[in-house]
């Protein structure tokens, strides 16, 4: 069997005495996409900075995070600069900022392919350029070549930010929240333009959301990250048709549904327990409906649940009506 | 751009007029007798020597009397005569000036160059000994008085060590060529004497040691603290993350950046310098605007005094008009409008 594009095993991260990450689990396939979702905090964007290797050295990254099985924690930094960008891309949140506002769009798009592909002469470079332009459909391609960031839309930038990932064909795209400073039309093409994209090259995506729409629309899989731990993984018809963790149930009560009248839209109760002050146990004990004495005194392991999934929760079984049951009634 | 450019340019005869006529006023309401510098001592007594000097100078007349005639000779560029050396204001200006030019000069390249040096580097190591090491030095740089450290250089490479010359612009057997641009390196260069060039080149080092020392110490703070900023921006992260070494990451993105805000202080700290090097031209014997300009103040030589006000008001003016041209080149997000 081949190893699977992306396997992150027990990845824990920790700066200082802080525990951020613990325990975390993953594996993406070729060509497939996991969506990876929480709230703000939780731990999301930092998983992925690990990934890429891109935490700063004062932050200790621990457990195993391999690409294609090739181990990419402790490799130095070097050789990660080689693998970013050619092997796997990463978008960011916010386009607004994440281009180097004094360079132009073609300065960077250039950058992007030339670290990569150093011999490539000058006007093959530019030719290159052009065509990942016109690949994420930017209209006036030629003419945005020559534009500084700030000349561009928001949704023009990101299609910048898309173009420069796929600069080199990466195996692996990494998008944090991609969508998530866009207008909400620009939202929906960006999407598309990230589907499409995965498809035609078959690249495995992982993608950071706190959209669950946007998750159970694209995703094959997806992982429910709260306060720096997995509490369910699965599948997306698995998790989200059945969900098994109290926290998984409450995101995805509190989605509104166009087919449903509901008077007030649910919400879960408190806030995330910040970084210095998680609770003893179960993590989201404090917010749980369900807790017990239990969920106070120790923490649940990851462990296989009806749907398929896995769910990190002591009363997985008992403690979240299903969702297709409370539909029939 | 160049509509902005000529409208600076403008403006600018009109900000001149406003700071002389604030110069004059200054000048004028001070407590002191200008003709004290003019008159000699065993003279001041001898009231038809003193009426004539009065009359000679125009000092006779009252104050917005003098005002309009300095005013109007400035307008078709008599800048008037000292009353301490006698020769025309502009002929003692144009003698003084490339003096200083040619070492302020010096000492901004000196300075920025090795003052962004370390301020990259202190800001990549962040915390390391290579920061604390260029941030004590800066620090000492920047706050040391040149009037000492001016004295200890030249005690240590002139006197100790003998690997520089002492005071002045030139060895005193050297003949300074005549008529051409006055910084006696290029001038040098220009007549081809290259032993000449050596020894301007030799004799402008220290001065140019000890103020670029103060400039570094400004700059490389500025350029740290920005760097610092820029690193932590999210297009750095997106600049590693399509894989981009450290070299480019600092040179190619953040100083790039970092650069913009710098580009302030360089332009005013090179403006200031102008009239503010009095301290190293006193040391180094170096006969520039700023020597000039104290000797100007103490014998409240008028015409002297207005002259120096003029080249330090331009240059400001000059100097920040460069500053923001330079900013909207650094800067794509600028327009000049």
């Amino acid at each position: 069997m081949t190893a699977p594009l992306l396997e992150v095993r027990d990845l824990g991260i920790a700066i200082g005495a802080l525990d951020v990450v613990r325990g975390v689990d993953l594996s993406l396939g070729r060509g497939k996409t996991l969506g990876l979702v929480g709230e703000s905090g939780c731990g999301k964007s930092i998983t992925m900075l690990a990934i890429m290797g891109l935490l700063s050295e004062h932050v200790r990254v621990t457990g195993s995070i391999r690409l294609s099985g090739d181990e990419l924690v402790g490799k130095p930094q070097s050789a990660l600069a080689e693998l970013r960008g050619k092997r796997m891309a990463m978008i960011f949140q916010d386009p607004m900022t994440s281009l180097n506002p004094v360079m132009t769009v073609g300065e960077q798009l250039g950058e992007a392919i030339a670290i990569h592909q150093p011999r490539m002469k000058r006007q093959a470079r530019q030719a290159r350029a052009l065509d990942l332009l016109r690949l994420v459909a930017i209209p006036f391609p030629d003419r945005r070549l020559l534009q500084y960031p700030h000349e561009l839309s928001g949704g023009m930038r990101q299609r910048v930010m898309i173009a420069i990932a796929m600069a080199n064909d990466p195996e692996l795209l990494i998008a944090d929240e991609p969508t998530t400073a866009l207008d909400v039309t620009v939202q929906a093409q960006i999407m598309e333009l990230l589907q499409r994209l995965q498809a035609e090259r078959h690249m495995g995506m992982l993608l950071i959301s706190h959209d669950l729409g946007v998750v159970g629309d694209i995703a094959d899989e997806v992982a429910i990250m709260y306060a720096g731990r997995i509490c369910e993984r699965g599948s997306v018809d698995a998790v989200f048709d059945s969900p098994h963790h109290p926290y998984t149930h409450g995101l995805l009560a509190s989605l509104p549904q166009i087919d449903r009248t509901v008077g007030k839209l649910a919400s879960i109760p408190g806030a995330l327990p910040s970084l210095a002050s998680r609770p003893q146990g179960c993590r989201f004990h404090p917010r749980c409906f369900h807790a017990q004495e239990t969920c106070r005194r120790e923490e649940p392991q990851l462990r296989p649940v009806a749907s398929g999934a896995v769910a990190a929760c002591h009363f997985a079984e008992i403690a979240v009506p299903s969702r297709k049951a409370e539909e029939v009634a | 751009m160049t509509r902005y450019i000529v409208r600076r340019l403008l403006s600018l005869p009109l900000l001149l007029l406003g700071i002389v006529s604030l110069a004059f006023l200054i000048s004028h309401a001070t407590q002191g007798d200008p003709l004290a510098s003019i008159v000699s001592e065993r003279q001041m007594d001898n009231p038809e020597v003193v009426a004539a000097a009065k009359a000679r100078w125009g000092l006779d007349k009252s104050l917005p009397e003098q005002y309009f005639i300095y005013i109007r000779n400035l307008l078709s560029g008599d800048l008037g005569t000292s009353f301490r050396t006698k020769q025309p204001v502009a002929q003692d200006l144009l003698e003084r000036l490339p003096a200083t030019l040619e070492l302020v000069i010096a000492a901004m390249l000196l300075g920025s160059t090795t003052g962004i040096v370390l301020g990259v580097l202190a800001a990549r190591f962040r915390d390391r000994v290579i920061d604390h090491a260029a941030r004590l030095w800066a620090l000492i740089g920047s706050s040391t008085p040149v009037f000492w450290s001016g004295l200890i250089f030249l005690y240590i490479f002139s006197v100790v060590l003998g690997w520089l010359p002492g005071p002045g612009r030139l060895d005193a057997r050297a003949t300074p060529p005549e008529g051409l641009t006055g910084f006696l390196t290029i001038d040098a260069l220009l007549i081809g004497d290259m032993g000449l060039f050596w020894d301007a080149l030799h004799h402008l080092m220290l001065p140019a040691l000890v103020l670029g020392w103060t400039v570094m110490g400004i700059v490389s703070r500025l350029v740290r603290a920005s760097m610092l900023d820029v690193l932590s921006q999210d297009y750095i992260t997106a600049a590693r993350a399509r894989g981009a070494g450290e070299v480019r990451v600092l040179l190619n993105h953040a100083l790039r950046n970092a650069l913009v805000p710098t580009l302030t202080i360089i332009g005013f700290t090179f403006a200031y310098l102008i009239t503010g090097a009095v301290l190293t031209e006193a040391i180094f014997s170096w006969t520039g605007i700023g020597s000039y300009a104290v000797d100007a103040a103490r014998s409240l030589d008028y015409p002297a005094i207005m002259g120096v006000t003029i080249v330090g008001g331009a240059a400001f003016l000059l100097t920040n008009l460069a500053t923001d041209i330079a900013y909207a080149f650094a800067d794509p997000r600028i327009r000049l409008s």
